[in-house]
Formats: structure tokens, C-alpha cells, sequence
């Protein structure tokens, strides 16, 4: 068995785990144990990673396995991977264990929650080893269906409709893909043997040029939709805003990370000259993006609305940097992913403990809480400036090299579109520092807060676990970028020489 | 003397569309059981005329229509004790009220 | 001088350890461990500064020693951030004034914020203020600066909030940290312009002899400016906000929310001067760049007389203090905005005038806000009227202040004198135009320095509740260090170790120039005398016949106002709230108008599945009866 293959097994017997635990206890030490294996895995699997690449293994994925799964079609269980994946791999890790720590005292039905968070995290995980376009696609509903549970039974607010809403638009992204999939299927080679591994696609590199500019635009938007591409993105304020923490945490940390992942994975490096083709129109819509999520986080009211929409903002950074297509964009992007995963995660977790204590997320309702509950309070300080870009955490590195990258193109038209991307830090700032000044400053709004209690220890277990990945990332950011750098560079290059 | 092949499908026919008539526009089950058998006798009927003046040698048309009328027997049978049973449940056997499965 | 990167890492380790471990200290165990950390830091930049000044000159110039520099980021092949430590001459000279002010400020601070809430949170913050602020200093390249560069911004927005219960300081900070924030906008996008042309961050390639960045940049233009004019003005943006030159300055006045030490270190000595610093580092490259070198002129000597209006009417004497130094800060730049070339002797003299002038300013402006300080500890207001005639129960602070206002006035023979006397003979060098300016702006400044010690010190008596008494012996023994500093710091030949090309420079005074600029302080001093020593009625009259000039300096010519309206009437009610409502009500409606589409449609044809068995059997009848009929008619 493939290494890989343990990141599906471990949730599997978790499951298996969960299914036959009787009280709470059992529960919490499955989920537990299981989350810290799958995260020393990830560890493991990142210095494995590593070592194989000092050692001078220059294979563009590693660790690959095969097997057939259905012969007519030839869909295989194949994977492999590379830099971006085992850095999107330790993400959800770190992300899963925090979260199940937030979700210590999850009410009512812990069991069922937790084998559909599990569930999810299959899903997450699998995407992200698989090579193949089919596995690949399976994985990816695994990991989007559970999600209408979790927010319809464990939501707050308007859950159903939250659900449905998040439900029916990522299924419509999923049709769009299946289509983009099956194009790419039967046109991936000229001899007629079809196949699905996203490898053998790129080699063969057959998909004739007016198929690219169409299953381009499927793929992308298909993707698209779960990275919060404008105008796509409405499902994210919503969906955020009812979802239940871990689940709030682990669809903005991760599940949104498959839509820049698969952008980056299937559209961008199986068509490359449609990339450099219609670049332009996805450039357009995530430059909007970027700066349309920010200013509608400047008046928003809702601290879980805040945070979806500077996601907006965030997640279409990513994909602006992605058809950047230089290596140092590039870069940028997916380390802007790490980064942005860690910090939301982050900041829904604060959101969600905050939640708990006041019942309210509504920032006009709230006021110095820095003096009720100073834990938090400090965490949410921080998670802010990480979002704002300070240097030290993550954002900074990230926000930087794409900006770098960005600029390395002397056209008018990136350029603009570039410099209207670094507004956006100023105006993150706005309202970052607006939430913060609002409800954790000033003087104690609500005496009925004045009582509440500060973080008990399995929530500081959470943030920290989260504080210090960001700030890991955010002090020594070179190993993270030459993790990543050298799978990037293949798909950069890649597309490059076709403009 | 013969009787002409026309008459008997006219007599069909007329019991034909009496039993869609009965069976689209009755809403008492027994009346939509009549309407049903009215219908399966229409059809009875044109298999005994059709064998005896297409094919005088054959005989499957008759025994089509034996088959028939005795399955329609047993389902009449089952349908019957359907009804009895709605009405011992809704104390009525109007079509329009079982709706308990819908909505 | 490998020791040097302790004077990075230990503050990094204070602020650590006070930041995590605090709680769990008694606050006289965190101030001592501060203010012990930054003696010692404070004893390795002295031992840093006597190395490096003790080397000898290599070809008559100070060489630049890079002890540390290692890769910390990597952007292309060429691009990488790099950390470490640049040792120079003005890196050397702001280790000294970092390192001495901040530890006046942490042994002041252990009286001045005794007993408060959050003490042991007020040194983690110092510590990485300190931290930051070395940090920027010694940057090797431009991106290292830009880091530290945020991260004092952070200390300051995070020391400005300090009493975050208090609405006003709330604001406060916000307010700094999103101005210079939208400053370092223009920063960051000069320094990617910059990078993008030269393919380098270090400073040493940007700086380097022959042009190396003009030949990269030349050609390249934009909206009719040199594409080097764009990035070298941008990256001077960045510096306008953090040293508040106008119109960036809105933030300063307000900052003072702070505790005033605070003020003192970040807002007086160190971080403000930052912007002024960056212009000083990159020198050679603003002087092949003129265009931009006039408007640092044309900014910083319009705030330099704005700022000195302003001060003399404010009532609040941390606020006058603010806006004497914003105008202080733009008579630094404006000394390195008149410099023509290189050559100290030749049009260079105003970088050495302006590192002179930080140098002096950051010690007496240190000690004006720290006897201000005591001022306020001993009244418990920052009102004017709640002051005068302090001088019997101050006697301390009385004589202190005296000497910064005589220094910040250009009196001979303190330090100040020394140094604004370099900067407008640098100005005058430069045109007869900039030197008057500013000789009626240093005019000026002695006239509101000296209504602020006679409104604080002379005058009439306020009532207070009980007797003000002298502080503690924490808080006096740094007024008199930096008093005994501003006395003789105007001895210290300067232009031996600071000048623009690193060749020694011989300062001497221009007689012409010193004896127009004494007469005028003098004058002023003297006017400020006749106006305020004794409680009068002159003051009322004079503002009672300049009502409209008086009403708009007192409003600060309304610039705040104008903030308000962009941020507010533009930014959110213009363009945040209709994006927002464009967002649930077009872009939202839309994705639920599918929704609502098929919902609506699938209402309409649920009748067809009405589960009727009768009304399907009419159907399938109709149809039967359509399909034989229209089979009839095609086939027979």
C-alpha cells in the first residue's frame, strides 16, 4: 500500500472507530487519535517529501500507486503526489485536528457529526492525492455532500436554506466540471487510448485547441465556484454564516482550497493554451473579486459575514496569482492558500467560541471584550493582523510574493489589475481593525457579557495548534516555498511557452 | 343468416368507450370495477370476432378470451376486497379521497 | 562585529517572554527585566558604535559592514528578501538614538506607569517597538525595511491603543494604522516598481556608484515622468506617512492618545523619523531623480510652516508638542530635499544637516515629551488651562524643559541650534527662497515653544485639587540625562562620522546665517514673553482680530474634517455600502431567482403528477385517440 493510501484508511477505520463508540468519551478519543495520526502522517509525509527531493528525485509527482478500478472506461485508483499537494495535505491535517478540538462539545448527536465530518475529510484528502480525473471527481463530491448535513443539522440561523443554497450552487459547479471531465476524457489522447490520469493527459497533451477553449472555461468556473470566484461566491457569506464552527473551519480552511487546487491542477495545467487564451476573463473576475470582497466586508455587521466575505477577497487573490502564471505568482497562490486556510480557520474558531459565550455575532451588540475573555480577544488580535498581512505571520509571505509575481508582467492591463489587487491590503486593514476596535475595545457593551468566561483548554488547544502554523509559516516562509516551487515551476513553465 | 362482422364491433366498441366514460368520469370504486370489466368484455368480444372471421380454423383468439374472463374474475375478486377494506378504513369508496399517499 | 545580532534577537526575546510569561510576573520584575534587556542592548550598540567609528576609513569614505545577511524568502532567481544587519554610518548613529531613548523611556516608564492595568503588556510592546525599529534601521535591503517598516506600525497602532477601554484612543490607533497603512500602499508598489526595473532589493545595488539604477529604470516613462520619478516618489510616500508630512499627518496629533512615553519613543524620537531616514538611505538614488527631490522640498517645507501655524494655537500641550514635530520632521526633510549632490561641501550638506537634526531633535524632542509627561502626572490634564505657574512644584521638570525649548528654538549653545543652523544653511545654499521659508518657520517654532513653557510654566495659576509635586526619581533622572545630551550634543562634530559620501566634513557655522536665525528666535521669544509670561488679556485680543485665521489653525485647517468626509460620505456610504447591496441584492437575487425559476415552474406542472389514476387514464386516452387519428391521416 501507498503512503497516500494511509490518508484514506486513517478516516476510514476512524469511522469504523466512531460507528461502534457508545458515550462521548470514546467519541472524542477516536476523533482525537485519529486526527493526530493522520496529522504526524502529514508531517511525516512533508519530510519524506523533502527527503526524496535532497536525494535528487526529480519525478514531478512521488509516492505513486495504481490500481485499476474500472477497466472499460479506464478509471484508476491512481495516486501520486507533489510540492502543492503535500502542502495542501499538512493544511487540512493541522485544520481537522484543530477542528475537532472546537467541536469538543458539539450538541446534539456528536457521533453522527463526527462521521460526517470524517466523511468530509475523506473526501478532502483524496482529492488531493488523486492523479486520476475520475477518482479525483469522486472525492470531490464526497467532500461536498456531507457538507449539506453538517450545516442543515448542526446550522444556526437560516440552516436550511444556508444548505441548500451552498448545496445546489457547488453541485452546479459539479456539473459544469463533470462536463469539463469528460471532455478532457475523450479528447486526452490521439490514438484512442483514453485515459483519466492527469499525467498521461499532460504528456499526450492531445486536446485540440477549440476543445481547450471550451472545457477551459467549464473546468475553471466548475472549480471556480468553490473558490468563491465573483459572481459565483454568494453561497459563501451564507453558507459560512450558518455552518456550525468545524464545519465553518474546515470549509473555508479547506474544502475552498479544492476549488484553487483543481483550477490549478486540472484546468490550468491539462490546457495551457486555452489558459493563456482566456486567462483574461477569469483575470477580470477574480481581480473583482478581490477588492469587491473587501469593500463588502467594510460594512457588513455579522462577524461570520465579515469573514466570508474577506474570503471572497482572499480566495480570489489565489486565483488572480494563479493565471499570473509565473512561477513567483504561482508560488504566492498556493502559499496565499495555506495561509488563508490557517487564518480563517482561525478566525471561524474565534468566531464560533465568541458565538458560544455572547449568542450574538452581530459586532454592534458586542463591546470590550478583550477585558471579559483576554485569550481570545488576543487570538482574534492576531488572527486579524495575519489577515491584514502583518510581517512575521502568514499572510505577509504570501500576499507579498504574489504581488511580486504579479508585477513581473510590464502590461498595462495586469498592472492595473495588479496594483488594484494590492489596494486591498489597505482596505483589509479597514475593516479588520473596524471589528476589532468594535468588539474587543472600547468599554464593555452588554453588562449581561460582563460574566462570561474565558477559553477553556481544549479551545486553546485549537487556536494555538492554529497560531503556530501561522506564525511557522509566517517566520521561516523559505521552506514552504521551496516546497512548493519546483512542482510549480513544471505548470508554470508549462503554460509559458504557449504565449 | 350471418350476422354482418361490423355489428359485433359496433357492440364492442359502444361497450368500449361506455367503460372509459364509466372509468374516467365515476368516482365510486364499484361504478370504476364495472366500467373496468365493461371494458375487458369489449375486448373479449373482439377476440371471439376477430378469431372466428380472420382464422375459423384457430382457436387462440377463444382461449385468449377465456383467460381473460377468468382473470378478470380474480381481479374483480382482489379489487373487491380492496374496497371492502378502503371502506372499513374512510367509510367511503369515492376515488377522490385516497389521497393519504400524496403530499 | 558579530555580537550585533543580539541587539536584534534580545528585544525579540523580551518581547517574547513579557508577552507570554507576563501574567505570571509582578510588574516590577517585568519593568526591570525591560529596562535591564535594553540596557544591555543599549550598552552593545555604544560598543557597536565606538567599533565601527573606531575603524579607519578605507579611501577617505566609511566603509559599509554587512555582518549578517542570510535568505529568508525567495521570490525569482534574482528577488529574495534577505535579513540582516547593515552597518553604516547613519544605521550606527540611529542605533544610538533608538537604543538611548528608548532606555530613557523604559526607566521613565517604570514611574510614569506605575500601578497601571496592563504594565507588564506595556513593556512586551515596548520591547517589540525597540525590536522593530532596530530592525528597520539595520535592513540590509529595501524589502527588510519595508518588514520592520509594518511591524513598528503594528508596535505603534498597538501602544496607541493601550488604554483600549478608552474610545478616543481606540480611534486613535485605528486612525494611524490605516493611514500609514494606505502610505505603505505607495511604498510597496514603489518598491515592486523599483525591483521590477533593477531586479534587486539591496540596498547597496540600489545605491551602488555608476548609475546602476538609472541605467536600469531610463526610458521607461509613465503620464509623461520617468518611470524612476514614479517608484522613488511612491517609496516616498510610504516615508510621508510614517513621518506625517501633509497631508499624511492627520494621524499624528491623534496618536498622542497613547501613554506619553510612548509618545516620546515612537512619536517624537524614532519612528516618525522613519520616512525621513528612508530618503536618507536611499540618497543617491533620490538625487538622480531632481523631480522628486523638489517635491520632498515643496512637501516638507509646506508642513514645516503648516505644522507651526497649527502648534500655536493648540490648547493641548501633547498635541502642540505633536505638531512640533511634524514640523520638526519636515525641516529634515526639506534638508535633504535642497541637496544638489554627493559632496558634502557642494550642495551634500543637507543629508548631514538632516542626520545632525535627527540626531539633536530626537534627543530634546524626547525630553520635551517626557517633561510634559511629568507635567501631566503631577496635574492629571493635558489642558493648558489647567497649568501655568508650575515652575514652584516642578522645579526639575521646569529647568529641562527650559533646555529643549531653548534647543528646539536654535539657541546657541544647544544642540538644536547647531543643527537647524546646518539645515538652513543648506537651504539657503540651495535658493535665498527656501532659506528665508524656513528661517520664518524656525522663527515660528520658537514662538509656540515658548507660549507652551510659559503657558505651562508662568502665567496664572490654575486651582488644582491638591499641590502638584515632583516625580520620582525614575522619571527625573532621564529629564536630566537628556538634558545634560541636549547641552552638548551640539559639540559633537557630526560631519566627522555622518555625511553624505562617507568623507569627513568639517562643520562650520555661517555667521550670516546663525546671527539672522538667532535674532529671529529671539524675537519671538521675546514677543511670546510679552504675550504670555504674565497673565494678560493680549492673547484674546490678538486672537479676537484674526478670528477666522485663529478658528482654522485651532481646526487644524480642517483636515481632519476632509478624512472624515473621503473615509466616510466616499469610501463607505459611496462605495462599500452599494457593493454590499449590490452583492445580496443583484449579484445574490440572481442565484436565488434559478432557485425561485424552478421552484415556481415545478409548482406549475406538479398538477400533471396529481396521482389520480383517473385523470391519467384521460389522458393517456386523449393521447391514444390524437396518435390514432394523426396516424390515420398519414398513413391512409
Amino acid at each position: 500500500m501507498s503512503i497516500l493510501s494511509i490518508f484514506v484508511v486513517i478516516p476510514i477505520l476512524m469511522m469504523g472507530g466512531l460507528f461502534l463508540s457508545k458515550s462521548m468519551t470514546q467519541i472524542r478519543t477516536v476523533a482525537t487519535v485519529g486526527s493526530a495520526l493522520q496529522l504526524i502522517a502529514s508531517i511525516v509525509l512533508v519530510v519524506l517529501f523533502c527527503g526524496e527531493r535532497a536525494a535528487g528525485n526529480t519525478a514531478e509527482m512521488l509516492f505513486m500507486a495504481d490500481h485499476v478500478w474500472f477497466e472499460p472506461l479506464n478509471i484508476h485508483y491512481a495516486v501520486g503526489v507533489d510540492g502543492v499537494s503535500v502542502a495542501m495535505i499538512l493544511l487540512s491535517a493541522i485544520i481537522v485536528f484543530a477542528g475537532v478540538f472546537a467541536s469538543w462539545k458539539i450538541n446534539p448527536l456528536p457521533k453522527e457529526f463526527f462521521l460526517w465530518l470524517i466523511l468530509l475529510s475523506i473526501g478532502v484528502y483524496g482529492f488531493f492525492i488523486s492523479i486520476d480525473l475520475f477518482t479525483m471527481f469522486m472525492f470531490y463530491e464526497v467532500a461536498l455532500i456531507p457538507m449539506y448535513l453538517l450545516i442543515g443539522i448542526w446550522g444556526s440561523g437560516k440552516k436550511y436554506y444556508s444548505a441548500m443554497k451552498l448545496t445546489l450552487m457547488l453541485m452546479g459547479g459539479s456539473a459544469l466540471l463533470m462536463l469539463g471531465i469528460l471532455g478532457i476524457y475523450f479528447n486526452s489522447s490521439v490514438d484512442g487510448n483514453l485515459t483519466m490520469n492527469i499525467l498521461e493527459i499532460a504528456k499526450n497533451n492531445a486536446i485540440p485547441e477549440s476543445m481547450q477553449n471550451i472545457l477551459f472555461p467549464l473546468t475553471f468556473v466548475g472549480f471556480g465556484v468553490l473558490g468563491a470566484m465573483f459572481p459565483f461566491h454568494t453561497w459563501s457569506p451564507d453558507g459560512h454564516a450558518s455552518a456550525p464552527t468545524a464545519v465553518s473551519m474546515l470549509h473555508a480552511g479547506v474544502l475552498m482550497k479544492l476549488g484553487g487546487y483543481g483550477c490549478f491542477r486540472v484546468a490550468m495545467y491539462l490546457m495551457p493554451y486555452a489558459t493563456v487564451e482566456l486567462s483574461w476573463i477569469f483575470l477580470i473576475l477574480t481581480g473583482i473579486s478581490v477588492f469587491y470582497g473587501a469593500y463588502s466586508a467594510c460594512v457588513q455587521t455579522d462577524l461570520k459575514y465579515i469573514n466570508a466575505y474577506s474570503s471572497v477577497s482572499h480566495c480570489g487573490l489565489v486565483l488572480f496569482a494563479l493565471l499570473m502564471w509565473n512561477t513567483t505568482a504561482m508560488t504566492g497562490a498556493i502559499m496565499q492558500m495555506l495561509s488563508h486556510g490557517l487564518m480563517t480557520a482561525l478566525f471561524f474558531a474565534l468566531i464560533g467560541m465568541i458565538y458560544g459565550r455572547t449568542h450574538t455575532r452581530d459586532i454592534r451588540e458586542m463591546g470590550g471584550l478583550m477585558k471579559i475573555m483576554p485569550f481570545l480577544s488576543v487570538c482574534y488580535v492576531i488572527a486579524g493582523l495575519a489577515s491584514l498581512g502583518l510581517p512575521g505571520l502568514s499572510g505577509f509571505v504570501a500576499e507579498m510574493t504574489v504581488f511580486v509575481g504579479a508585477f513581473q508582467w510590464d502590461d498595462t492591463f495586469r498592472r492595473v489589475f495588479t496594483i488594484l489587487a494590492c489596494t486591498s491590503i489597505v482596505i483589509t486593514a479597514v475593516y479588520i481593525l473596524r471589528v476589532v476596535g468594535k468588539i474587543l475595545y472600547g468599554p464593555v457593551q452588554d453588562e449581561h457579557h460582563a460574566t462570561l468566561t474565558d477559553a477553556v483548554w481544549y479551545e486553546k488547544f485549537s487556536t494555538i495548534t492554529l497560531i503556530i502554523a501561522v506564525a511557522g509559516i509566517g517566520m521561516l516562509p523559505l521552506w514552504v516555498s521551496d516546497l512548493l516551487r519546483d512542482s510549480i515551476s513544471v505548470i508554470s513553465e508549462r503554460i509559458l511557452q504557449y504565449i | 343468416m350471418e350476422i354482418p362482422f361490423i355489428y359485433y364491433l359496433i357492440v364492442s366498441g359502444v361497450m368500449f368507450f361506455a367503460g372509459v366514460y364509466g372509468f374516467i368520469a365515476r368516482r365510486n370504486m364499484l361504478a370504476i370495477l364495472i366500467s373496468l370489466e365493461l371494458m375487458l368484455n369489449a375486448v373479449d368480444i373482439n377476440f371471439a370476432v376477430f378469431n372466428r372471421y380472420l382464422y375459423p380454423g384457430a382457436m387462440e383468439g377463444f382461449f385468449f378470451t377465456l383467460f381473460a374472463i377468468a382473470i378478470a374474475a380474480a381481479e374483480t375478486a382482489i379489487a373487491i376486497a380492496i374496497i371492502i377494506n378502503i371502506y372499513r378504513n374512510i367509510k367511503n369508496i369515492k376515488s377522490d379521497n385516497l389521497d393519504k399517499m400524496k403530499n | 562585529m558579530d555580537y550585533s545580532i543580539v541587539i536584534l534577537a534580545l528585544p525579540f526575546l523580551m518581547f517574547l517572554t513579557l508577552a507570554l510569561a507576563g501574567n505570571k510576573m509582578s510588574q516590577k520584575f517585568a519593568g526591570l527585566l525591560g529596562t535591564t534587556g535594553l540596557l544591555v542592548i543599549t550598552i552593545l550598540s555604544y560598543m557597536v558604535t565606538f567599533q565601527y567609528f573606531g575603524m579607519p576609513r578605507v579611501e577617505g569614505v566609511r566603509e559599509a559592514l554587512m555582518p549578517y545577511n542570510f535568505e529568508w524568502l525567495s521570490f525569482t532567481d534574482k528577488l529574495t528578501i534577505n535579513l540582516g544587519i547593515l552597518l553604516d554610518p547613519i544605521s550606527v548613529m540611529m542605533l544610538v538614538v533608538i537604543t538611548t531613548v528608548s532606555l530613557m523611556v523604559h526607566i521613565y516608564s517604570m514611574g510614569y506607569m506605575h500601578g497601571e492595568k496592563g504594565f507588564q503588556r506595556y513593556y512586551a510592546f515596548l520591547s517589540l517597538f525597540t525590536f522593530s525599529m532596530l530592525g528597520l534601521v539595520v535592513a540590509t535591503n529595501i524589502f527588510q525595511m519595508y518588514i520592520f517598516w509594518e511591524l513598528v506600525g503594528v508596535s505603534s497602532y498597538l501602544l496607541i491603543g493601550f488604554y483600549y477601554t478608552k474610545p478616543a484612543a481606540v480611534s486613535a490607533s485605528k486612525k494611524a494604522f490605516i493611514v500609514t497603512r494606505f502610505a505603505d500602499l505607495g511604498f510597496l508598489i514603489g518598491i515592486l516598481l523599483l525591483s521590477f526595473y533593477t531586479e534587486t532589493f539591496s540596498f547597496d545595488q540600489l545605491t551602488a556608484e555608476g548609475g546602476f539604477f538609472l541605467t536600469s529604470t531610463s526610458g521607461a516613462t509613465f503620464m509623461g515622468c520617468s518611470v524612476a520619478s514614479w517608484a522613488m516618489a511612491l517609496i516616498f510616500m510610504g516615508g510621508a506617512g510614517k513621518s506625517a508630512m501633509f497631508p499624511l499627518h492627520i494621524w499624528l496629533p491623534d496618536a498622542m492618545e497613547g501613554p506619553t512615553p510612548v509618545s516620546a519613543l515612537i512619536h517624537a524620537a524614532t519612528m516618525v523619523v522613519a520616512g525621513v531616514y528612508l530618503v536618507a538611505r536611499l540618497f543617491p538614488v533620490y538625487l538622480s531623480v531632481p523631480d522628486v527631490l523638489e517635491l520632498i522640498t515643496w512637501v516638507g517645507a509646506i508642513t514645516a510652516l503648516y505644522a507651526a501655524i497649527v502648534a500655536c494655537v493648540q490648547s493641548d500641550i501633547k498635541r502642540v508638542l505633536a505638531f512640533s514635530t511634524i514640523s520638526q520632521i519636515a525641516f529634515m526633510m526639506v534638508a535633504l530635499g535642497v541637496c544638489t549632490s554627493m559632496i558634502p561641501g557642494e550642495g551634500g550638506l543637507g543629508y548631514m544637516a538632516s542626520m545632525f537634526h535627527l540626531f539633536t531633535h530626537a534627543m530634546f524632542k524626547a525630553l520635551l515629551f517626557l517633561g510634559a509627561g511629568a507635567v501631566i502626572h503631577a496635574v492629571h490634564s493635558n489642558e493648558m488651562s489647567d497649568m501655568g505657574g508650575l515652575r514652584k512644584y516642578l522645579p526639575i521638570t521646569h529647568i529641562t524643559f527650559l533646555i529643549a525649548c531653548l534647543a528646539i528654538a536654535g539657541i546657541p549653545p544647544f544642540s538644536g541650534f547647531f543643527s537647524k543652523d546646518e539645515i538652513l544653511a543648506a537651504a539657503f545654499n540651495k535658493s535665498t527662497f527656501w532659506g528665508v521659508w524656513m528661517t520664518v518657520v524656525a522663527a515660528i517654532t520658537a514662538f509656540y515653544m515658548f507660549r507652551l513653557y510659559f503657558g505651562i510654566f508662568w502665567g496664572k495659576e490654575a486651582k488644582h485639587e491638591h499641590t502638584p509635586h515632583e516625580s520620582p526619581a525614575t522619571m527625573t533622572v532621564p529629564l536630566i540625562i537628556l538634558a545634560v545630551v541636549t547641552c552638548v550634543a551640539g559639540f559633537i562634530p557630526f560631519g566627522e562620522f555622518v555625511t553624505s559620501n562617507g568623507t569627513a566634513y568639517h562643520i562650520h557655522i555661517d555667521p550670516v546665517v546663525a546671527t539672522t536665525s538667532v535674532v529671529c528666535a529671539v524675537v519671538a521669544i521675546l514677543l511670546a514673553t510679552w504675550l504670555f509670561a504674565k497673565p494678560n488679556t493680549k492673547p484674546e485680543k490678538m486672537q479676537a482680530a484674526l478670528p477666522k485665521l485663529h478658528k482654522w489653525a485651532y481646526n487644524r485647517f480642517y483636515m481632519d474634517n476632509v478624512y472624515q468626509y473621503i473615509t466616510h460620505k466616499i469610501i463607505f456610504a459611496r462605495i462599500s455600502k452599494p457593493i454590499a447591496w449590490f452583492d445580496r441584492h443583484i449579484i445574490d437575487a440572481t442565484m436565488d431567482m434559478f432557485a425561485t425559476v424552478t421552484n415556481v415552474a415545478a409548482d406549475k406542472i406538479k398538477g400533471f403528477q396529481s396521482g389520480k389514476l383517473q385523470s391519467y387514464v384521460w389522458v393517456y386516452i386523449v393521447g391514444a385517440m390524437v396518435i390514432a387519428v394523426a396516424a390515420m391521416l398519414i398513413f391512409i
